[in-house]
C-alpha cells in the first residue's frame, strides 16, 4: 500500500476501555481502547507481562473481559486464525490432519476439505509434506503448519502471539518475509504480538507500544514503508523507525518506572 | 559425515548392544538353572522337597493335558478382568473428567478399594457372588486403578493452547473428546494397560487361591493349590512356570500393543535418532 494512504475499509476489531482481571488478583490489561482496520497489520510490542498476549486472547474469545467490549467485525463462525508461540500441532496425526481440523470441528465436507487443506499448504510451501508427522519437521516447518491451518479456514482475522519467538534468526527472517508475502496477496487483518522492535517495525503499518502490569497503550507508531524486504531491513529508514520505536519503548518502561 | 566403515563399526556395535541384551539373560537363567538342577542332584534332595529342573519340565509334559486347561482357564478370567478393568477405568476417566462433583464424590471410594488387600477381600466376594463372577470381580478390583489413574493423569494433561484451538473453532464437548483428548492421554493410557495386564493375572490367581478346594475351579492357582495339598511338587511347579510364562506374555503383547500404537510420533516409543 502507499505511504500515507487512509486506512482501507472500516474497523475489524475494536477494544473499548477493556481490562482484564485474572482470578488470582492480577490485573492484566487496560484499560485499553484500539482499532484494528480491516486489511491492517498492526504489531503490539512490548516486554513481557504487558498483557499483549491476553489482549489477543480476549480479541480470539478464548477468555473474557473482565470490563469493557470487545467487538469483531463480521462475526462470522471461523472469522479468526490463531497462531501461537509454540505450533502447537497435534503429535499424533499428519500434518494434512493438523491443517484438516478447523475444517472438521466445522463438519466441512470431505472432499472442499480436501481442496482447502492443499491449498493452505501450497501457500505456505509444504505440499509435499502433507502425509508427514509433525516430529519429522524442523521447528520454522512446524510454524509454516501452524500458519497453514489458521489460514484453511479462510479467516478475515489472524492473530499471531510471538508465532517465530522460538525460532533462530535465518528462520524467523524468512519466515517473515513469508507472512508479508502472504498478507500482501490475501489481505487479511493481521494483529501480531512481539517483543522484538525490528521484527515489529520490519512487519507492520502500525507498531503499538504497550506497558507492563497492567497492560496498557503507551504510544504508538506508523511504519509508512512502501517496499518491505531485504532492502528495506538494511535501509536507514528502516534502522531510523527501529530508533525511534525503541526510544518510545524506553520511555514507557521509564514512565513505569518513575510511577 | 561417517565414514562407510565407522558406520559399519557402529551398525556392528548397535547389533552387538542388542544381542547383549538378549544374550546376558539368558545367560543367567542358564547358570541359575545349573545351579538348582546340582543343588538337588549333589544333596540327592527327594522330589517333595525340591525337585530338579529336569522333572519340573518332564512333570509339565506330563501332565500337560491337566495343565493346558488350567492355564486356558486362568488366562480366560485374566483376560475377563482385564477387559472389564480397562473398560471400567477409563469409562470411569472420562466420567470424572466430564463432572467434577462425580470425581469429587467417588474417587476416595476407588482408591480404597485400591489400597485394601484383594486378598482380604476375596473370600468375601466368593461369599457374596458365584465363584466365576468373585473371581472376574477380583481381578477388576486389582487392575482397573491403575487405568483409572493414568487415564485421569492423560486426560487432564491436554496441551493448553491446542485446547485453546479447539474452543476457537467452536469444537463441541464430544469433538473435543474424540479428536484431542483422548488421543493426548494414549500413551498414559496404554501405560496403565500395561500394568493391569499384569496385574490382572495376579487378581486372578488371588481369587482361585482364595477359592481353593472350596471351589469348584480348575484355573493355575487351584491347580497350585491343589497339588500342595496332594504334596505334588514337581505339578505344583510346572504351574508356577506356566503362570509366570502367561505374565511374561502378557506385558509383552501390551508392551508391543503400545509400540504399535505410538511408534509414528510418541517420544516413548521411538528410536534414539529419529
Amino acid at each position: 500500500m502507499k505511504a500515507g494512504a487512509p486506512f482501507p475499509g472500516t474497523a475489524a476489531v475494536s477494544l473499548r476501555g477493556v481490562t482484564k482481571i485474572y482470578d488470582n488478583g492480577v490485573a492484566a490489561l487496560g484499560p485499553v481502547d484500539l482499532d484494528v482496520a480491516t486489511g491492517e497489520f498492526v504489531s503490539l510490542l512490548g516486554p513481557s507481562g504487558c498483557g499483549k498476549s491476553t489482549a489477543l486472547r480476549l480479541i480470539a474469545g478464548l477468555s473474557a473481559a473482565t470490563s469493557g467490549t470487545v467487538a469483531v467485525a463480521g462475526g462470522k463462525p471461523n472469522a479468526i486464525g490463531f497462531v501461537f508461540q509454540e505450533p502447537t500441532l497435534m503429535p499424533w496425526t499428519t500434518i494434512g490432519e493438523n491443517v484438516r481440523l478447523p475444517l472438521k470441528l466445522a463438519h466441512a465436507s470431505r472432499q472442499s476439505a480436501d481442496a482447502r487443506v492443499g491449498a493452505a499448504l501450497a501457500q505456505v510451501g509444504l505440499s509435499e509434506f502433507t502425509e508427514a508427522y509433525p516430529r519429522e519437521l524442523s521447528g520454522g516447518m512446524k510454524m509454516r503448519v501452524s500458519l497453514a491451518r489458521a489460514l484453511v479456514t479462510d479467516p478475515d482475522i489472524l492473530l499471531m502471539d510471538e508465532p517465530f519467538a522460538a525460532l533462530d534468526e535465518i528462520t524467523r527472517f524468512r519466515l517473515n518475509n513469508d507472512l508479508l508475502a502472504l498478507w500482501r496477496n490475501l489481505r487479511k487483518t493481521v494483529i501480531f504480538v512481539t517483543h522484538s522492535v525490528f521484527e515489529s517495525v520490519y512487519l507492520s503499518q502500525r507498531v503499538i507500544v504497550m506497558t507492563p502490569r497492567p497492560g496498557r497503550i503507551a504510544c504508538e507508531f506508523r511504519i509508512d514503508a512502501a517496499e518491505r524486504g531485504e532492502e528495506f531491513r538494511t535501509s536507514a529508514e528502516y534502522a531510523a523507525y527501529c530508533r525511534e520505536v525503541s526510544h518510545g519503548l524506553g520511555q514507557a518502561s521509564d514512565e513505569k518506572l518513575a510511577s | 559425515m561417517k565414514s562407510p566403515r565407522a558406520e559399519r563399526r557402529f551398525a556392528r556395535s548397535e547389533t552387538n548392544a542388542r544381542l547383549l541384551r538378549l544374550v546376558m539373560p539368558l545367560l543367567v537363567l542358564a547358570a541359575g538353572v545349573l545351579a538348582w538342577h546340582l543343588v538337588v542332584r549333589l544333596n540327592d534332595l527327594p522330589p517333595y522337597v525340591l525337585p530338579g529342573p529336569v522333572l519340573v519340565i518332564t512333570t509339565l509334559i506330563a501332565d500337560w493335558s491337566i495343565l493346558s486347561q488350567s492355564l486356558l482357564t486362568t488366562l480366560w478370567t485374566t483376560l475377563e478382568g482385564f477387559v472389564a478393568a480397562s473398560v471400567g477405568g477409563i469409562a470411569l476417566a472420562l466420567l470424572f473428567n466430564q463432572s467434577k462433583w462425580l470425581e469429587i464424590s467417588l474417587l476416595p471410594y476407588a482408591i480404597v478399594l485400591q489400597v485394601t488387600p484383594v486378598i482380604a477381600i476375596a473370600p468375601l466376594l466368593l461369599i457374596y457372588l458365584p465363584q466365576q463372577t468373585a473371581v472376574i470381580a477380583c481381578a477388576w478390583i486389582v487392575a482397573f486403578f491403575p487405568v483409572l489413574s493414568n487415564t485421569t493423569l492423560g486426560l487432564n494433561s491436554v496441551d493448553r493452547n491446542l485446547a485453546g484451538i479447539f474452543q476457537l473453532y467452536g469444537a463441541s464437548r464430544a469433538q473435543t473428546l474424540a479428536y484431542l483428548k483422548l488421543p493426548s492421554a494414549l500413551p498414559y493410557i496404554l501405560g496403565g494397560l500395561r500394568i493391569a495386564g499384569g496385574l490382572s493375572l495376579i487378581g486372578a490367581v488371588v481369587a482361585e487361591i482364595a477359592a481353593g478346594s472350596a471351589g469348584a475351579g480348575s484355573g493355575l492357582a487351584y491347580r497350585i493349590a491343589e497339588s500342595g495339598y496332594r504334596l505334588n511338587i514337581p505339578r505344583m511347579f510346572a504351574a508356577l512356570l506356566l503362570l509366570s510364562a502367561a505374565g511374561i506374555v502378557i506385558y509383552m503383547l501390551l508392551a508391543l500393543l503400545s509400540h504399535l500404537l505410538l511408534r509414528r510420533w510418541h517420544e516413548s516409543a521411538l528410536g534414539k535418532d529419529t
